[in-house]
């Protein structure tokens, strides 16, 4: 398990790295938490000449209250995303999915920006931004801008990030839908990625769903807003026929993953069972 | 005796090993080491058309490249069968050759084709990837029944229809006759599925051949070392085998993989010579999925046959047992005598026939694995056992006593004499059925499952009751049914001249506590304190020839050479404290580290009489100086540990996954010398045998390939999978060795398997599901209530 031999740098500052980064143009990767990447260059399934290591830039490590919004740093780790009161208050579900990836180790290193700049499809996060709502922003060398979750997921391990951009920051609306909103995931036995992660956000009042968001991680080859589901349960009254019939359509008219561990139909029974729950645990 | 024994002194060898302290094989380095990585075959059946090693060769940091031409060339034919299994008709078995580098073919994936050594890792791992083979790809065959068939890809040019022999054991005629005269036949067939032993340390080798005194030593991770250097220096590189030095660290986990001699260690020692430089490998983990020896992978049609009364009359099998692409050491063994032998069960089957069939794949080898061959055949009886109750309608608690052999001791009663070649030393079946019973409060348990259902929940409640054959093994019996080697084991006492003692010990642990358990035994009996005991194990240089450590032997074969040892020590000693005490040995008594005149207080101590043996001023004629023995204990039978086991499990109907929710067992492993340690036996015993029932398996496709050969894919259990144990114990000893004891660390993984799958079983009987095949994934289960729907 040696990896091919490779340049390393070491970014002091988020300029530092994005000036790295145009130096050594497409054959330098991003190295943050390292437990994607790190496993793979060892397998030698990614071979990078140069690694940008932005692990220990302190200013892309925060969680803040901007009033309308969180704004977490690209850097913040699982384990800081999990036991943040102010995640857990505004945005639960985001922190029982940093909760629930890998190990404490894993979580301890890992970061919630190195996740999202992945994109791997069976991540934990990206189902869940998509549920909150999130911008994400990203910093290049001609400046910063704002990406939409529902815009930042394109293909299997594609994003919108171009060449030479950083993600920077992730910022999830301090909205009513956010505040209620869970994570629920069913996991691999062997890896624990999820075969399926169900992120759900939802505003109910008076016994009826007002607004909702569903996000399915691991599912099809990359996270997706269920509008099936979403539409047919807003404005519902929530009760268990409303949610069983919304909940059947989860994935409904998506290419779902399969492979011979976990059929396709399997997948999407289980896509509907998690959201069922999901739906369940937050009426 | 004093005090120890029996009691859980907290293991000695832990502060060292948690500590990260444990000096493992990839630990050692020696001047100018270089450093070997292996080229392995991506295709599972290909031509080795040509390995073009020139690049790889040409680069800096590269010492040397060898191929499979380069060993053949010296003469080198490779690993060994050590168990020879001939057909039914006679035939000698058929053993193809095994070369450390594959010369015409590969045969699976991850067979070595180049060998490359280099200053350091890195470099020899680029080179690794430098050396260009070019291959021709064959159709593979990983079926084990399949491989059997005519038409099927022949693997070996010597091996028709790959079949390495067919086998029997029983009374085919009598157990012919019980199925014809049955009022009840239950039938099952199932795949035990592909084991990957996963030890947490790879495997590894750093050689050293020293001119200067034309010496090999091989640091290697072996369960055996003797037994390694017996196969390196007689049989694969023809050293003298005074000339080869096998040291075996602390080996992290073994679970049998290691017991094995493997080609890989051999070509390292090879190439030090070759090279003049020390080589050092450790394998990588994906390597340790590709090239340990796997286990289990038996193809099997099963059949229980009852009367009207629910007596077991007959039980039949048939199996197609793979042994991988070419034979490893003992890998014959496993599913002949290692498991046709077990097929009578704790049962009063009258009339017992098992039929194997042993093939060669396209898969890994296939060898030991923790229970190796017992795991196999207790899944069969145990759940034809469990299936046959619940067709006749007999409540399976029930079923099992009304069959169960009666209890005999083997001292009052004689050992009971299966019909599959085995006699029993000593078994309380209905003992450890009715102990768990009441602890996990049957009764009440049923309830329970009856009200969650009744509630629309899944739970089921599953038994097992096994009995395993351990303690390997008598060596005249096991050399008159085809093992190459004895299987006896050795021990030394040294007394040294302060009273302190070291124990030099043929068995190797990796894992067992033996620098406890061992030490147990001989600080009880001297009367002195576990701090003046140490225990050597693992260096061919510094301890006698044993066998090592594998089926649950340490204790029963190890340990009793340990107190043939103990013994001659106190007969010597007695004769020393006698001229000291001016009495005869006879008069005197020895106990709490004394010899006392009977009847008297006139005594002398352990200390005395060893200070006094290596200063033998004042000393009895005619006696040898020195305290020091060594001696060899061939066990006179195996010994038969055996227990009962209910597994209580909880399935989730939407998804199908299934959750371990209570575990009880009552094992009985004979006398205990630290009950502590037996727990953690069964502890990990169970986590073992519950992985394969729900979790493990190797999954290949039809080319070949390995699908999950990685922890992202293959899953090993967690603790976060386990219940919380309850476990308990009964005592019936072993009659025939002199500590009583017999053996534990396979239990757990016996006993499990099947207790889990009955209880799924149990817990989907509303779904009219009788069998499903393991690991009981949750998509399997899901789709298994999907289609009862």
């Amino acid at each position: 398990m040696i990896p091919v031999s490779f340049d390393y740098k070491r970014a002091n500052s988020v300029s530092d790295a994005i000036s790295l980064l145009q130096q050594h143009g497409e054959n330098a990767k991003i190295l943050a938490g390292g437990h994607s990447l790190v496993p793979t260059m060892k397998l030698r399934l990614a071979t990078p000449e140069t690694l940008i290591d932005i692990g220990g830039i302190m200013e892309l490590k925060y969680i803040e209250d901007k009033g309308d919004y969180l704004a977490i740093g690209s850097g913040t780790t699982h384990c800081m995303v999990e036991s943040s009161d102010l995640i857990q208050q505004k945005a639960p579900g985001l922190s029982q999915a940093a909760a629930q990836i890998g190990d404490v180790q894993v979580r301890n290193r890992g970061t919630i920006g190195g996740v999202l700049a992945h994109s791997d499809p069976q991540a934990d996060y990206p189902g869940v931004v998509l549920a909150l709502d999130a911008t994400i922003v990203a910093q290049g060398s001609g400046g910063e801008r704002t990406i939409a979750a529902s815009d930042y997921f394109t293909g299997l391990w594609e994003t919108a990030l171009t060449e030479g951009e950083i993600l920077t920051e992730i910022r999830i609306p301090t909205d009513s839908a956010n505040a209620n909103s869970c994570y629920l995931k069913f996991p691999q036995p062997a890896s624990r990625y999820p075969y399926v992660g169900c992120a759900v956000a939802m505003s109910a009042s008076g016994g009826s769903c007002s607004d909702v968001r569903v996000g399915l991680s691991g599912v099809g080859e990359f996270a997706f807003r269920d509008s099936g589901v979403e539409d047919s349960i807003r404005g519902q009254t929530l009760n268990e026929s409303s949610i069983a019939s919304a909940s059947a359509k989860a994935a409904q008219g998506r290419s779902v993953l399969s492979d011979v561990f976990v059929s396709e139909e399997y997948r999407r029974a289980m896509a509907q069972v998690y959201t069922k729950r999901a739906l369940t645990q937050l009426s | 005796m004093g005090d120890l024994i029996g009691k859980s002194v907290k293991r000695v060898e832990d502060y060292r090993l948690l500590k990260g302290e444990g000096k493992y094989t990839d630990d050692f380095n020696m001047a100018n080491q270089t450093f070997a990585v292996y080229v392995r075959s991506p295709h599972a059946h290909a031509k080795l058309v040509n390995v073009d090693i020139s690049a790889a060769k040409a680069m800096d940091g590269v010492v040397n490249v060898f191929t499979g031409k380069d060993i053949k060339d010296a003469g080198i034919v490779g690993s060994i069968c050590g168990w020879q299994v001939d057909f039914k008709n006679g035939d000698t078995m058929k053993e193809p050759g095994h070369p450390i580098l594959a010369v015409d073919k590969v045969r699976h994936v991850g067979d070595a084709v180049a060998l490359v050594i280099a200053e350091d890792k890195g470099t020899a791992r680029d080179a690794a990837g430098a050396v260009e083979v070019t291959y021709e790809v064959l159709d593979a065959i990983v079926d084990p029944k399949a491989a059997a068939q005519d038409g099927a890809p022949q693997i070996h040019d010597d091996v028709p229809n790959n079949t390495i022999f067919d086998w029997e054991l029983g009374n085919k005629d009598e157990t012919d006759k019980a199925f014809k005269n049955a009022h009840h036949i239950t039938e099952l067939s199932y795949h035990n599925q592909k084991l990957i032993p996963n030890a947490i340390e790879p495997r590894a080798a750093l050689g050293h051949y020293d001119i200067s005194d034309d010496k090999y030593t091989l640091y290697t991770t072996s369960q055996n070392p003797h037994l390694a250097r017996l196969i390196i220096a007689a049989f694969v590189l023809s050293i003298p085998e005074h000339k080869l030095r096998v040291v075996a660290p602390d080996v992290g986990g073994g679970f049998g993989s290691k017991i094995f001699t493997y080609n890989d260690e051999c070509g390292v020692l090879w190439a030090s010579k070759q090279i003049g430089r020390p080589v050092k490998w450790t394998a990588d983990r994906t390597e340790a999925f590709f090239t340990d020896c796997h286990g289990r992978d038996h193809v099997t049609d099963a059949k229980l046959a009852l009367d009207a009364d629910g007596n077991i009359t007959g039980l039949r099998t048939k199996t197609y047992a793979s042994l991988g692409a070419y034979l490893s050491n003992f890998s014959t063994c496993v599913p002949t005598y290692l498991h046709g032998t077990l097929m009578q069960g704790a049962y009063i089957t009258p009339a017992v026939h098992v039929d194997v069939t042993a093939v060669v794949t396209n898969t890994v080898p296939v060898d030991a694995l923790r229970g190796a061959g017992r795991p196999e055949a207790t899944y069969c009886i145990e759940r034809l056992i469990e299936t046959a109750a619940r067709e006749i309608g007999m409540d399976p608690a029930e079923f099992r006593l009304k069959n169960f052999i009666p209890p005999f001791d083997g001292v009052k009663q004689p050992g009971y004499q299966t019909q599959v070649a085995l006699q029993y030393d000593s078994g309380n079946y209905e003992g450890t059925l009715k102990k768990v019973l009441k602890n996990a409060k049957y009764e009440k348990l049923k309830k329970e499952r009856d009200a969650a259902r009744a509630d629309g929940k899944l739970m089921g409640i599953g038994f097992s009751t096994y009995v395993e054959a351990c303690g390997l093994a008598p060596s005249a019996l096991v050399g008159s049914l085809g093992c190459r080697i004895g299987l006896y084991d050795a021990a030394s006492i040294r007394v040294h001249p302060t009273g302190k003692v070291t124990i030099f010990a043929g068995a190797h642990s990796h894992g067992q506590g033996h620098d406890t358990t061992f030490a147990q035994i001989v600080a009880d009996e001297f009367g002195i304190g576990m701090d003046d005991v140490n225990v050597v194990h693992g260096d061919t240089d510094s301890v006698p020839f044993g066998y090592g450590t594998y089926g649950s032997r340490s204790i029963s074969v190890c340990g009793n050479a340990i107190m043939k040892s103990v013994d001659k020590v106190k007969e010597k000693g007695a004769r020393i404290a006698a001229h000291k005490l001016e009495c005869s040995p006879e008069d005197l008594e020895f106990e709490n580290g004394s010899w006392t005149v009977k009847g008297t207080e006139k005594s002398v101590g352990f200390g005395d009489v060893s200070l006094t043996a290596y200063v033998p001023h004042d000393y009895p004629e005619n006696e040898e100086p020195g305290l020091d023995f060594t001696s060899f204990y061939d066990p006179a039978n195996f010994v038969f540990p055996f227990g009962a086991h209910i597994c209580v499990v909880e399935v989730d109907k939407d998804t199908g996954e299934v959750k371990v929710v209570k575990y009880f067992t009552v094992d009985d492993a004979g006398n205990v010398i630290n009950p502590m340690i037996v727990e953690g036996q069964i502890h990990g015993g169970l986590a073992h045998g519950i992985g394969q029932a729900l979790y493990e398996g190797a999954v290949y496709d039809d080319s070949g390939q390995l699908l999950n050969g990685s922890m992202l894919e293959y899953c090993i259990p967690r603790a976060d999978n386990m219940p919380l144990f309850e476990t308990d114990s009964t005592v019936t000893p072993c009659p025939h060795n002199p500590l009583g004891v017999k053996g534990i660390a396979e239990a757990g993984t016996i006993g499990s398997t099947p207790a889990v799958v009955n209880a799924v079983i149990d817990a989907l009987s509303d779904y009219g599901v009788k069998d499903l095949q393991m690991p009981l994934a949750p998509q399997r289960v899901w789709a298994a209530m999907q289609q009862a729907k």
